[in-house]
């Protein structure tokens, strides 16, 4: 239960960790929150030698609106900052609601929200959530920056689309329309562990109450976060009444394709994204009303 | 084996400086280099909080840090709490008076946990009690006695 020797770098810029990520490639990690990474490396089943803790590299952290009304939110923002901060709060406050959900409240204190992003673990929250709200990721090295959405950054447990010489340094959510509402529920067997199956939804309505835009997006159903875009689909025209919910659950059933765990048998998990996507569903049309 | 870094923080006032391996955990750093034994470690990957420490006020996982990232923070923990030797802390007070504990394993990571919790909500519901509590395990009371504790020490507090 103690790492294994490595090699500790703290920069004190993001360009000096770039160099280092840049020189390692693979046998280097980004330190974050390091609350997946080093329970891994206590373990010993990640045995990086090289660590570039971003801790000390400062610029990373910030949460704030741009020009555009996006929210922007550095890829080293603590979880627990960004469940208390008002611009994230007032602009999408999904973020607060499935960050309730993520581990537990000492476990946010020191997690960031780049860190468990980076990490891509399909089990986690935030990914889903990710999803549902469109963001995109900017990811930087020493060769630039790019913006990657969000649905072609996952592409598999604990894999993305991130080279080994780049950084998640940023993570852009669009704004939310007027008239939409947005959800996080999920089901576990205790407060903070992962979900056997979690739902986030994002419904936008016109003036007349029909669904203009709807997303689905669910954890722990997949390899990797997973979007229900015909769910999605069917929704949109809709009133979303009782029987518009009921088909679009029934197609959630269908999209999702989860793995099972000791706690839950797949068939458990696909009846679960139904009942949980009829009930965020529910909540987001009363939250955009 | 790679090379020694030096490591200067505060714990519960007082600075210490010591040269360390940048592996060694911060839960391992207080008990074997500062002798700050209060601090409890059960399973070393962030699931049973006994060794929660509270890091410039936020509790966090000491297990989950090494202990060169801790240089130049402040820390505190369990033997902080009490004013003066011999006395206990209203909130460690409420943990005698209700019964909150048996084997005292998970104890201290509990205490700097609700520390902090009664800091930022000094009124709370059972439930937010609860909330505050899931990350720290418990294997004797059934948790009743402590959310009992917590809400008898937030009383205490809040009445002065």
């Amino acid at each position: 239960m103690k790492p294994a020797p490595f090699e500790w770098h703290a920069p004190d810029s993001v360009e000096a960790a770039l160099a280092l990520k840049a020189a390692h490639g693979d046998d280097a990690r980004f330190l974050a929150g390091g609350q997946s990474l080093v329970p891994a490396m206590n373990f010993r089943i990640a045995q990086p030698a090289v660590l570039v803790d971003l801790n000390r590299a400062p610029g990373l952290g910030t949460i704030a609106q741009d020009a555009e009304g996006a929210l922007r939110i550095g890829a080293m923002a603590r979880n627990a900052r960004i469940e208390r901060d008002a611009t994230a709060r007032g602009s999408h406050p999904i973020l607060a609601e499935a960050l309730h959900e993520v581990a537990h409240p000492q476990i946010r204190n020191r997690g960031t929200l780049g860190g468990n992003l980076a990490h891509a673990d399909p089990a986690s929250e935030m990914p889903a959530v990710m999803l549902a709200l469109g963001a995109r990721f900017l990811l930087r090295s020493l060769r630039g920056a790019r913006e990657v959405p969000a649905e072609e950054f996952f592409l598999g447990p604990l894999a993305t689309a991130l080279g080994p010489d780049e950084m998640l340094a940023e993570i852009r959510l669009p704004p939310l329309p007027p008239r939409t509402g947005t959800a996080f529920l999920e089901v576990a067997r205790r407060r903070g562990d992962y979900a056997m199956m979690g739902v986030a939804a994002v419904v936008t309505l016109d003036a007349d109450g029909r669904c203009t835009h709807a997303r689905i997006a669910c954890c722990s159903a997949g390899p990797t976060p997973m979007a229900a875009p015909l769910a999605a689909a069917a929704l949109e025209g809709s009133r979303l009444e009782e029987a518009d919910i009921a088909g679009a659950a029934a197609l959630v059933r269908q999209e999702v394709d989860p793995m099972g765990s000791v706690h839950a048998s797949p068939a458990y998990q696909r009846h679960l994204a139904g009942v949980v996507a009829a009930r965020a569903l529910r909540l987001a049309k009363a939250r955009a009303a | 084996m790679s090379a020694r870094v030096a490591v200067t923080v505060s714990v519960n006032g007082t600075t210490h400086r010591r040269e360390v391996e940048p592996r060694l955990l911060l839960s391992d750093f207080l008990r074997h280099e500062l002798g700050l034994t209060g601090t409890h470690v059960g399973c070393e990957h962030g699931v049973c909080g006994a060794c929660t420490i509270r890091l410039d006020g936020a509790p966090v996982r000491s297990c989950l840090m090494f202990a060169v990232q801790a240089d130049g923070h402040a820390i505190a923990t369990v033997e902080g709490l009490a004013p003066a030797p011999g006395r206990l802390s209203v909130l460690q007070e409420a943990f005698r008076d209700a019964h909150a504990l048996q084997c005292g394993y998970c104890t201290p990571g509990i205490l700097m946990t609700v520390s902090a919790f009664l800091e930022e909500t000094p009124d709370p519901t059972e439930e937010e009690v609860r909330h505050a509590l899931s990350g720290n395990l418990c294997r004797c009371t059934g948790y009743q006695h402590i959310v009992d504790a917590v809400l008898l020490a937030a009383r205490r507090l809040r009445e002065g």
